[in-house]
């Protein structure tokens, strides 16, 4: 279109993202890049000033314990989370137009509820007293109603609560979009059913889960409220521990150095999966 | 000998009756097009005898055995898509050796018959590409491979060349013709494009409805169609109301025209009918002839390889089809009598 007499895209329009992302996502890791190395005040605050004290005092085998269990917990939430939404996904995009709206509805009112709200809801609803103890004795499954929170299941189930529908809206579109003669054709092929999903509809929606995963596995690694009111002492995710390093023990240095080291680690695992997940070289 | 028949098949989707109870024979080795505009249920069909859909009655048989309660995974049929459904996450010899993969064949022997494949089908040097590097043609020329890889009992095609341009798609009519009489495998193709049925097959189907209107070899379901909708879908022809007053007789506007005695009469006496008739058999006369109907030249186009006369016959526009050594000195606003080729007619009930 060069020589028209038309409005080119001005080039500082790609300024925009730029600056965004510069106000509201590198100026404040930069302030907290800056208090990560700050000396801290005992009983105080903190002075600014360059030493590694917060970060060496995270290696140690305490911290790394509760960095792998944070990582551990986020893995296994984004493995279930997706292996639940997958399914779902595809069944939801083989029903009627109409229904499909309701069901997404639904599903993205779940993103109004907050973490408290989800949190205190099901550690009543796994509870002794109030809970699904009680159906299954009336169900004659269990002899006596007990409680199943706090517990790691309890907190797997909130943890995948809250992250399904991120995982289904990931993996909505192109499930939706995906021709339906593809899978047909596999069976014409002589693929039964399973064989035809394990080797044509999973292959080309291998982007799409992998992203699903790592978003899921992204979003529970912030999770903090949860691993508190439905996990053990031992569930506590680094997520925890900042906050009360940052809140409770007013060593906001200490906060700054671990939630630094989380996203690089973070940081560091998304980029594995997607090296090992990427497309693969013809492998004939 | 794996002949495929189908007896009394209907399918419905609720309230609407997609397919109405069809029964037809495939002989074994055929070549057959399955013809009739959208909509009319040449894909159901093809699906239907895919196994694809489950009929609401009747049943499918492939050489005398009930096939309609076997998966399609299981019917050893071979099958090109509209959407030819590639896979796109496999390489081209990938994709041809799919069926033999799925069958647990070694990877060698699967390698080497997709390589001889894509050889018969006129493919070099793309085994190793993927999909999207390829152009339309090409994916063409895969998909039959694939269809092809397990030597299917019956090979079906929907709409095989739809996507390609006009002349790729001529050309790959007569490729596809010259494979299967090569191979010899039962065929079933669906088209909406009559001149695609004309040139591949031994037995063309007219549908129209759900239901089939004709079936027959190509040149007689042109020159006999069976009814109104089989005669102005397949080729043009000149849709004449008329009257049958007897059996050998028909009466246009007023005038009485004699037919001939290998004229076609598909309807009772008496009665409201349309004469069908090809432009290559309409012939001009003098208006002064015997038993020719006077028409009036309405237009003329020359278009070098044949000469087209659009004829108005008492309010009814027909065309008369000549080669341009034979062309008739008219031009338009002449008058001119009007006569068809002895047989060459069909009286159809309208």
């Amino acid at each position: 279109m060069r020589g028209r007499d038309t409005h080119p895209t001005p080039g500082w329009i790609a300024g925009l993202p730029a600056l965004w992302l510069g106000v509201f996502f590198l100026v404040p890791f930069a302030i907290m890049l800056g208090v990560s190395v700050a000396h801290r005040v005992p009983g105080g605050f903190f002075e600014p000033g360059f030493e590694l004290t917060s970060y060496a005092r995270f290696f140690s085998a305490f911290f790394g314990e509760i960095l792998l269990t944070s990582l551990a917990l986020s893995a296994g939430a984004a493995v279930i989370c997706v292996g639940l939404a997958f399914p779902f996904t595809v069944i939801l995009s083989r029903m009627r137009r109409r229904s499909q709206t309701v069901v997404l509805v639904v599903l993205l009112s779940i993103l109004s509820l907050s973490e408290v709200i989800i949190g205190f809801s099901l550690s009543t609803l796994l509870s002794r007293t109030a809970g699904v103890g009680n159906l299954l004795v009336w169900a004659g499954i269990l002899s006596e109603s007990r409680a199943f929170t706090p517990s790691l299941f309890a907190l797997m189930t909130g943890m995948c609560y809250i992250a399904l529908p991120y995982a289904v809206l990931v993996l909505y579109p192109p499930i939706s979009r995906l021709d339906p003669e593809l899978s047909e054709a596999a069976r014409m092929m002589g693929a039964g059913p399973l064989r035809g999903f394990t080797t044509v509809t999973i292959p080309l929606l291998r982007g799409p889960i992998l992203g699903a995963l790592i978003l899921v596995f992204v979003f529970t690694l912030g999770v903090y409220l949860l691993p508190q009111v439905l996990g053990q002492p031992q569930h506590w995710t680094l997520s925890v521990h900042i906050t009360d390093q940052a809140v409770f023990q007013s060593n906001l240095p200490f906060a700054a150095a671990m939630a630094v080291l989380l996203l690089i680690v973070s940081l560091a695992l998304v980029g594995l999966t997607l090296l090992l997940g990427g497309p693969k070289g013809d492998a004939t | 000998m794996t002949n495929l028949s189908l007896k009394g098949v209907t399918k419905r989707f609720g309230d609407f009756t997609a397919i109405d109870d069809v029964s037809l024979d495939i002989s074994d080795g055929s070549f057959v097009c399955l013809l009739g505009p959208s909509g009319c249920g040449k894909t159901t069909l093809l699906r239907l005898m895919a196994g694809l859909e489950e009929p609401s009655a009747g049943r499918i048989l492939v050489a005398g055995e009930d096939q309609t309660d076997v998966p399609s995974e299981k019917r050893d049929f071979g099958m090109v898509f509209q959407s030819l459904a590639l896979f796109p996450h496999l390489s081209v010899a990938q994709n041809v050796a799919y069926p033999l993969t799925i069958r647990g064949r070694p990877r060698a022997e699967a390698r080497a018959r997709a390589e001889e494949l894509l050889d018969l089908v006129r493919l070099d040097g793309v085994a190793d590409r993927r999909i999207h590097q390829l152009s339309g043609g090409q994916r063409q020329r895969v998909a039959i491979a694939r269809g092809l890889a397990i030597n299917p009992k019956v090979f079906l095609l929907d709409e095989p060349l739809s996507a390609l341009d006009a002349n790729l798609r001529e050309h790959m009519q007569v490729e596809l013709r010259q494979l299967q009489q090569r191979l010899g495998v039962t065929t079933v193709v669906v088209t909406h494009d009559q001149k695609e049925a004309l040139t591949m097959a031994d037995l063309v189907i007219v549908m129209e409805k759900g239901r089939v209107q004709q079936i027959g070899a190509p040149m007689e379901v042109y020159r006999k169609p069976a009814n109104v909708f089989v005669a102005g879908f397949i080729g043009t022809s000149a849709l004449i109301p008329c009257r049958l007053t007897d059996a050998r007789t028909v009466e246009i506007g007023g005038r009485v025209l004699k037919l001939h005695p290998q004229d076609q009469v598909n309807c009772a006496a008496d009665r409201a009918a349309v004469l069908s008739v090809r432009p290559e058999d309409v012939r001009l006369q003098g208006d002064d002839a015997d038993a020719a109907l006077p028409a009036r030249v309405v237009f003329v186009r020359d278009l070098g390889e044949s000469v087209h006369y659009v004829l108005d016959l008492d309010g009814h526009e027909i065309t008369a089809l000549y080669h341009p050594a034979d062309r008739p000195d008219v031009v338009a606003g002449d008058t001119v009598g009007v006569a068809f080729a002895p047989g060459s007619c069909t009286v159809l009930a309208a």
